[in-house]
């Protein structure tokens, strides 16, 4: 009979001022096999821990129930503070008496009562429990990290820094994300190129760094520690070993019609192509889609000019299969399509730009040199207007939800940059911000944008823009609100720039699912704590970096890419991992071989196996199913499927889950 | 003419507190320059419970009714919706006489002499015929 101890949680006042804690305590000492009941202000501090140890030795405890928050927040607090008193941590149960309880009732009486009642349930499960010894399981010794710009760049190199193989997969045929496509940064205005290009050629010559770009993620399995991934490598009909970059094929390739993705549609490119001149692997891929040879079977110019033979239309896809101990998202963002921003006219005009755009027509390797113009007849422009929180903020509604709920937490920053380049490179131009608020919280943020307003001489106007007319005689029409002022303005402007929201990138859900981490509505990966777990997603072994878990500029991202590669290399120094020992377990006299629990197993955990069975004293031959520890996760889909009730959770029984039922509802 | 200001946040429809004070509405309105209140500042008077102070506003009267401000508004608060309930309940005070639809033909007038603003027909038309 197991010997059990109850410990009842003030929470301070959080659980305390609508639960009668006394009279819990008191209550449940009548519960059969409780020895010992006490309550106390904060069971998770010191002295609660402490007072589960002194009971333990007191009343030679051998079970455990703390009646407190969530077993979410300190389930392992306090099977440690029980192993630690030489208590089986699985003999831990916890009633949570807060978030299911005080915080949701009002009536203390009520409150109590059921406070009552779920403590009974503990106590009736703890009864049924068994002590239980966790796994071990060997860790791989090697992380995946997927995307390549900035974040996935600083986790590389971190990880592979601490002496641990890291292998990168980007889906581009160049690494260096957005980052790359940026010409200054703020708030230093220190040029993107020249700080990130050293890191991406450190990225390719680490000896502990694989680079597989132009390839994606196809298929995950298996667990923390020991990940098994199948990257497919996209055929780049280029052979890497043998292309020196030269360039000579993308110079006399005949179709030059494609939009160059890098330049964001401003410049044509070739189908045999380098997206920039300091890409990463410096050997272009071919553009099947826009290529002549494999669109007409004619053509072949590159190949006969390829002064390495490096051209190879044969390539196939290629998949290759490898193990990881942690794979870390690194996927980044992309700013959203404003074809439905109907009011600023950026279908019809190409004066009216996004920022990214605007930030390749200021970049000296831009489609322009750098020259800034307007894209429409190449003229210097002399009134520009960038309007801030386009598709920002948005709440549903009938013109609404066309963008984001959020702040995308850049644009107020890259807009005070933009305005300042502008009114660097032409004296004499007029820059209007139109804000909503200017959101400046980050060190030197707010000064770099007075800077714009006080010595670049930016107008800044409280208020948005209602609509931009293209003209149709080179000129935009930008009708505009100055709430400060409660006036309308009209303003006669060449070109229009548009901080546009961003979202993360498109691929990542469907990766997402592969590796089960969880999104949030906006296809954000989930931290597993907001606070104080904000690099980790709540898969066990799967890490964030960068953008792909919310909005950020380079300082937070190669921040959290570090944070990121801390806890990598955390996991990749242990030897072994301790696993959950509350996985399932087939019962092999009661399967009758069905299938239906390796069917409905989200993480293919059972197969069947042909056994001898010894069934009431009768030895049998019988296909029975049986779980793989390692990879079972102990969702309990099994358990509730099998229709002979041979499936059961360790730690989570049919019999004790009905024992809390019963002791609910009795 | 008394207003209770709930009574417009009902016939509204619409939830005035998602405002941002953003100022797109007013950014677009083509009335603006008619206007003694603009479409933000309307919708703000309203969210602090100061229909009253609309009811003679010469912005019931020159809002086009065009909805551009519903259109845009990226909160979805729908301010031509709020100042059609203010002028509603200029047009039927609380305690007066109430329009009933026997009235409707009168209102309309011979032709030509329409007796209500244009706006109170063309509004309602746009709300109901949604
Ligand atoms: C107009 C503009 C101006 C900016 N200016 C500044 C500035 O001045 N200062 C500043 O600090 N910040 C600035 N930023 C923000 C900065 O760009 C970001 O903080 C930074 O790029 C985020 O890096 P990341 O690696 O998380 O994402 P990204 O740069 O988006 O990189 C993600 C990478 O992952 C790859 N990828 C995506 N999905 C997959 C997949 N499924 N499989 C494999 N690979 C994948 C992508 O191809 C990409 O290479 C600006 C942003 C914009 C839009
Ligand atoms: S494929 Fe050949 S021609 Fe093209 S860049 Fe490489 S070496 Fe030069
Ligand atoms: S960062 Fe500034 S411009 Fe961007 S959404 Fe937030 S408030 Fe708007
Ligand atoms: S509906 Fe009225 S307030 Fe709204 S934009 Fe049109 S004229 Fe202005
Ligand atoms: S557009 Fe909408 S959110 Fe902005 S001020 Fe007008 S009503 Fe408020």
């Amino acid at each position: 009979m197991t010997k059990i101890g109850v410990f009842v949680c003030w929470c301070g006042s959080n659980i305390a001022a609508t639960v009668d804690v006394d009279a819990v305590s008191e209550a449940i000492k009548a519960a059969p096999g409780v020895v010992f009941a006490t309550n106390y202000q904060y069971m998770c501090s010191e002295g609660g821990q402490a007072a589960i140890r002194s009971a333990v030795a007191e009343h030679g405890l051998t079970g455990v129930v703390v009646c407190s928050c969530s077993p979410r927040m300190h389930e392992a607090t306090f099977r440690k503070a029980a192993a630690g008193a030489g208590v089986n941590p699985y003999m831990v149960e916890i009633a949570n008496i807060r978030e299911q309880c005080s915080w949701i009732h009002k009536d203390k009486a009520e409150a109590t009562a059921k406070a009552i009642a779920l403590a009974r349930a503990a106590v009736a499960k703890l009864n049924l429990d068994r002590p239980l010894t966790a796994p071990e399981t060997p860790v791989t010794k090697r992380a995946l990290v997927i995307g390549g710009g900035i974040a996935g760049i600083q986790t590389a190199l971190d990880v592979a820094d601490a002496g641990y193989e890291v292998d990168v997969v980007e889906k581009s045929p160049t690494i260096g994300g957005k980052m790359a496509m940026l010409d200054k940064t703020f708030p230093t205005l220190d040029c993107a190129a020249c700080i990130l290009t050293p890191k991406m050629v450190d990225a390719a010559a680490h000896e502990k760094i694989t680079l597989y770009t132009y390839s994606e993620v196809e298929k995950v399995s298996g667990f923390v520690g020991n990940f098994t991934v199948d990257i497919k490598k996209r055929a780049r009909s280029v052979s890497v070993d043998r292309c020196t970059g030269c360039g000579v094929c993308s110079e006399k390739c005949p179709s030059k019609r494609a939009k160059s993705e890098f330049d964001q549609g401003l410049r044509e490119r070739s189908a045999i192509y380098i997206p920039f001149a300091q890409a990463i692997p410096n050997v272009p891929v071919i553009d099947r889609d826009t290529c002549l040879k494999f669109q007409t079977g004619k053509c072949g110019l590159c190949e006969k000019v390829c002064p390495s033979h490096a051209v190879d239309y044969s390539q196939e896809d290629e998949v290759i299969t490898k193990q990881y101990g942690a794979i870390v998202a690194a996927t980044g963002f992309k700013p959203i399509g404003l074809e439905r921003f109907d009011e600023y006219a950026y279908s019809r005009s190409p004066d009216v730009v996004t920022s990214l755009e605007f930030e390749r027509l200021c970049n000296a390797a831009g489609p322009t040199k750098g020259h800034l113009v307007r894209p429409s007849d190449g003229k210097e422009p002399k009134t520009v207007v960038f309007v801030q929180c386009v598709g920002s903020r948005e709440a549903s509604g009938i013109g609404a939800m066309k963008g984001k709920p959020y702040c995308s937490k850049i644009c107020c920053m890259y807009t005070a940059k933009h305005a300042m380049l502008l009114r660097e490179k032409y004296p004499d131009s007029e820059a209007y911000v139109f804000y909503i608020d200017v959101r400046t919280p980050g060190k030197n943020f707010d000064e770099f944008y007075r800077r714009a307003a006080e010595e670049y001489g930016v107008h800044y106007i409280k208020g948005m823009v209602g609509k931009v007319c293209d003209e149709g005689n080179g000129r935009l029409t930008v009708r505009a609100s100055d709430l400060i002022e409660n006036r309308q303005l009209l303003i006669d402007a060449d070109m229009v720039v548009l901080a546009a929201a961003v979202e993360p990138d498109p691929s990542a859900r469907a990766l997402a699912t592969l590796l089960t981490a969880s999104m949030d509505t906006n296809d954000f990966f989930t931290e597993a704590h907001p606070k104080l777990r904000p690099v980790e997603s709540p898969t066990a072994g799967v890490f964030l970096s960068g953008m792909c878990q919310g909005p950020k500029d380079i300082p937070d991202t190669v921040a959290q890419a570090g944070a990121a590669a801390a806890k990598v290399i955390g996991l990749l120094s242990k030897d072994r991992l301790v696993g959950n020992p509350c996985v399932a377990s087939c019962d092999e006299t009661l399967c009758n071989g069905c299938s239906a629990c390796e069917r409905v197993c989200p993480y293919g955990a059972i197969s069947y196996e042909t056994k001898t069975v010894v069934d009431r004293g009768a030895k049998d031959e019988r296909r029975v199913a049986s779980v793989n520890e390692a990879l079972c996760q102990g969702c309990g889909a099994c358990t509730v499927t099998c229709p002979s009730g041979a499936m059961d959770l360790r730690g989570f029984t049919g019999r004790q889950i009905m024992a809390e039922v019963d002791a609910i509802c009795r | 003419m008394r207003v209770d200001n709930d009574d417009i946040l009902r016939s509204s429809g619409t939830d005035v507190r998602k405002c941002m004070k953003c100022g797109k509405c007013s950014g677009a309105c083509p009335s603006f320059d008619e206007m003694d209140f603009p479409p933000h500042i309307f919708v703000s008077m309203v969210e602090r419970g100061d229909a009253a102070a609309l009811l003679s506003s010469k912005s019931l009267w020159t809002c086009m009714s065009c909805f551009a401000c519903v259109e845009r508004c990226p909160r979805g608060v729908e301010p031509a919706n709020v100042i059609e309930a203010v002028r509603a309940s200029a047009m039927s005070p609380q305690g007066a006489n109430r329009m009933r639809p026997e009235d409707v033909p009168v209102f309309l007038g011979a032709a030509g002499e329409c007796l209500v603003p244009q706006q109170l027909l063309a509004s309602a038309f746009r709300k109901y015929s949604r």
